[in-house]
């Protein structure tokens, strides 16, 4: 009983905890992805860097905070930061869009012009944010650290094994939860979110039954600048903040999008944990895991490892390459690509 | 009248060809890259060493002696042997401080020292592989191989009595090589070494790793990483997750900002870096007063490289690569009269009137097998989110 306990202890450790945290700060993204992909109907390669973007000012703005002495105590300063760097990163959206996009949008240009055109706001974004923050690991995370200890639990209920629960991760999957929460309230029951489905679905109907097409571009941009920020210092807050791995989140977030079908809402937040699960799933080496639950002598030699931790990011490309081959529309129903 | 003149200069010429000279000596270390900030104080060591020299009168007839800079990137090959040609063919240097990262020193050594026959003393490339390079005897170096230091690392392990450990290097030369100097110590010495897995610097997150090392065992993590880099993600990893509490730092793990980003946690975590705490070091730190740290890593190294070269070139009466290359072990070992930091012009002296010495310097140099340092390492011991030094061994 108590091996099975471990076992459990274990996997939650180094599996589940960290899945969910990780789930929920991709799906976030995805959200986001899936949105400019549902309404605006091109994939947004700008994505991973609009939230590096964002959350260097979440965390400009949490120094400012600390230099002050401002602080919420256990929670994290850049809770307090966020709508500064959220208000900063819809200013640059908007400006975006009326500099670049909106000339597109003008000439009715194929998604692939606007496909490039996103790469090459990234790469200016790309710059900004190294020429701001420099290319290097940033720290930002205060007040508490843990809502659970592992070596405490351990110590108070006698087991082998404990999990351990970052703030940061809690703090992840509350906000996650209200944040989908109320962008799905937003999108089915007020007016203008339910004139962006109408959008999306049908651009021409929505046109003649007077749906102003600005007001919907400035809303997603909106809606994206407010997701990418948070999905961004939740990440930095569990992790670290560095310009790159931003960069490199836009595979997994895209993969996320594409495997829940892309520019469906709903498709984005199951891709993000499905991608997020298999990742840690398929690189977690299950030895000790084995050895809790079978007989003593059975203990494992190896590591019963599936891939090694290197290829984490192949795991989402995999996943990626196999639902576009056999599901190109994703598990639910989104847009073919 | 022209005649006399003739003479005059044709004599002049014969003069200075015997006598005084300007000897060009390159500090070829990596002033930009990963860790140009352990050669902001490296480069002004070995030039305190060439200046003490130039400025003492005593070497070669009242030769001078000019430091000149190149850069090695510490991480681009192309860039350091690009460099270090230019230190050979237009700077004409007759001897070479450097390179310090052990990447770009394999590469300058085969590809330009070696064929221009040109000395070079590493003051800092630490890879084992380095020992058994074929270097016509022009390399040397007064850094220890890491071959030295996993031994030390086993010894210090064994002794605090751990017999099983999981390991997890940088995925460079550096961390490679170190890695395995160390697992092969350590299973000779009859402990176990449950995983021996890389890691990559730069990430955000090193849970996964973790995961794998918690998953193999052991009862305590040896981290041969870099400090500001996947070396604190893996420690900070692994105390979020309790799979370690206690940690091996070996030298890129040493260095006050991990105990001050880390906190208390990592007290009881223990480690080992070069360092002495000769008479040698305490004389370079009053010669370097406040122009450079002399305690920093391989500053006192640095110091001794350029010191050797030029007690070579004395101890030959030649600037020539190949007349001195051989002298680098006798000036460097016993017997002879003992040399320390500000003691340069001394044992220019001695060399000059025909006497023996044995260059200690700020490193305790002691040159061994290949021409690399025996090495001497501080053993220490993280306590209340401070290095402190256990001892000298």
């Amino acid at each position: 009983m108590e091996d099975l306990l471990n076992a459990f202890f274990l996997m939650s450790n180094f599996v589940f905890v960290p899945a969910i945290a990780y789930g929920s700060q991709l799906a976030l993204g995805a959200v986001g992805v899936t949105l400019v992909y549902g309404i605006l109907r091109f994939s947004n390669f700008a994505h991973g860097d609009t939230m590096a973007f964002g959350t260097m000012f979440v965390i400009l703005f949490t120094w400012l905070f600390q230099s002050y002495g401002i602080n919420l105590g256990p929670l994290p300063t850049a809770l307090l930061a966020l709508p500064f760097g959220i208000i900063i990163t819809i200013v640059f959206l908007l400006g975006s869009d009326k500099l670049v996009y909106k000339f597109y949008r003008a000439k009715k240009a194929v998604p692939v012009t606007y496909l490039i055109a996103s790469v090459g706001i990234m790469f200016v974004l790309n710059g900004i944010v190294r020429f701001i923050i420099g290319p290097n690991d940033q720290r930002f995370a205060d007040g508490e650290r843990f809502i659970i200890k592992a070596k405490t639990m351990k110590q108070f209920l006698g087991t082998a094994e404990g999990v351990s629960i970052k703030v940061s991760q809690g703090l992840t999957v509350v906000t996650a939860i209200i944040v989908v929460m109320v962008l799905f309230w937003f999108l089915n029951k007020t007016r203008t979110g339910k004139s962006m489905r109408a959008f999306s679905d049908n651009e021409d109907l929505a046109l003649l039954s007077g749906i102003n097409p600005d007001k919907v571009v400035a809303v997603t941009w909106i809606l994206v600048a407010i997701l990418a920020t948070i999905a961004g210092t939740l990440y930095g807050l569990d992790k670290s903040f560095k310009p790159f791995t931003y960069f490199m989140l836009l595979l997994p977030i895209f993969a996320s999008a594409i495997v829940g079908g892309l520019g469906n809402p709903l498709g984005a937040i199951a891709g993000g944990f499905v991608i997020a699960f298999s990742e840690i799933m398929i690189t977690y080496p299950y030895k000790k895991f084995v050895a809790y639950i079978v007989p003593g002598d059975w203990k494992p030699e190896g590591l019963v490892q599936l891939l090694a931790t290197d290829y984490k990011f192949a795991v989402s490309f995999i996943i990626l390459v196999l639902v576009l081959l056999f599901r190109p529309t994703g598990i639910f129903a989104g847009k073919s690509v | 009248m022209r005649k006399l003149l003739l003479a005059t200069v044709a004599s002049a010429a014969m003069a200075t060809a015997v006598s005084a000279d300007d000897v060009k000596i390159g500090v070829f270390l990596g002033f930009t890259g990963p860790i140009e900030s352990l050669v902001a104080q490296m480069g002004p060591g070995a030039e305190a060493a060439i200046a003490e020299v130039s400025a003492s009168g005593a070497f070669m007839n009242g030769s001078t002696v000019t430091a000149i800079r190149a850069d090695t990137t510490c991480v681009d090959a192309g860039a350091a042997t690009a460099a270090a040609e230019r230190l050979i063919t237009s700077d004409k240097v007759s001897g070479i401080v450097g390179g310090d990262c052990s990447g770009v020193t394999t590469a300058t050594l085969t590809n330009v020292a070696m064929p221009n026959g040109m000395v070079m003393i590493s003051p800092s490339a630490t890879s084992p592989a380095l020992s058994t390079i074929e270097d016509n005897g022009l390399f040397f170096r007064t850094a220890p191989s890491d071959a030295r230091q996993g031994v030390v690392m086993s010894e210090i392990i064994m002794e605090r009595g751990y017999n099983s450990v999981a390991l997890t290097y940088t995925n460079n030369d550096y961390g490679k090589g170190l890695a395995d100097a160390f697992a092969s110590a350590f299973e000779a010495a009859g402990g176990e070494v449950t995983i021996n897995a890389s890691h990559e610097d730069g990430k955000a997150d090193y849970s996964a790793e973790v995961g794998a090392l918690a998953a193999a065992g052991g009862e305590i993590l040896v981290v041969a990483g870099y400090l500001d880099q996947g070396g604190k993600g893996i420690i900070q990893a692994s105390l979020d997750t309790g799979a370690f509490d206690t940690f091996v730092l070996p030298d890129g793990m040493v260095g006050d900002s991990l105990p001050e980003a880390i906190g208390t946690d990592l007290d009881g975590s223990f480690g080992q870096a070069p360092g002495t705490d000769s008479e040698g070091a305490a004389n370079l730190v009053s010669i370097a007063g406040d122009s450079f740290d002399a305690t920093s890593p391989f500053a006192a190294e640095s110091y001794d490289a350029a010191a050797l070269i030029l007690l070579a070139m004395q101890a030959a009466g030649s600037k020539n690569p190949a007349d001195y290359k051989g002298k680098v072990f006798d000036v460097a070992n016993a017997p002879g009269v003992e040399i320390l930091p500000g003691e340069l012009a001394k044992g220019m002296e001695i060399l000059a009137s025909g006497g023996e010495i044995d260059y200690v310097g700020a490193s305790n140099v002691e040159l061994i097998g290949a021409g690399e340092s025996a090495g001497n390492y501080r053993e220490i011991t993280i306590k209340d989110a401070k290095i402190s030094v256990d001892r000298y061994r």
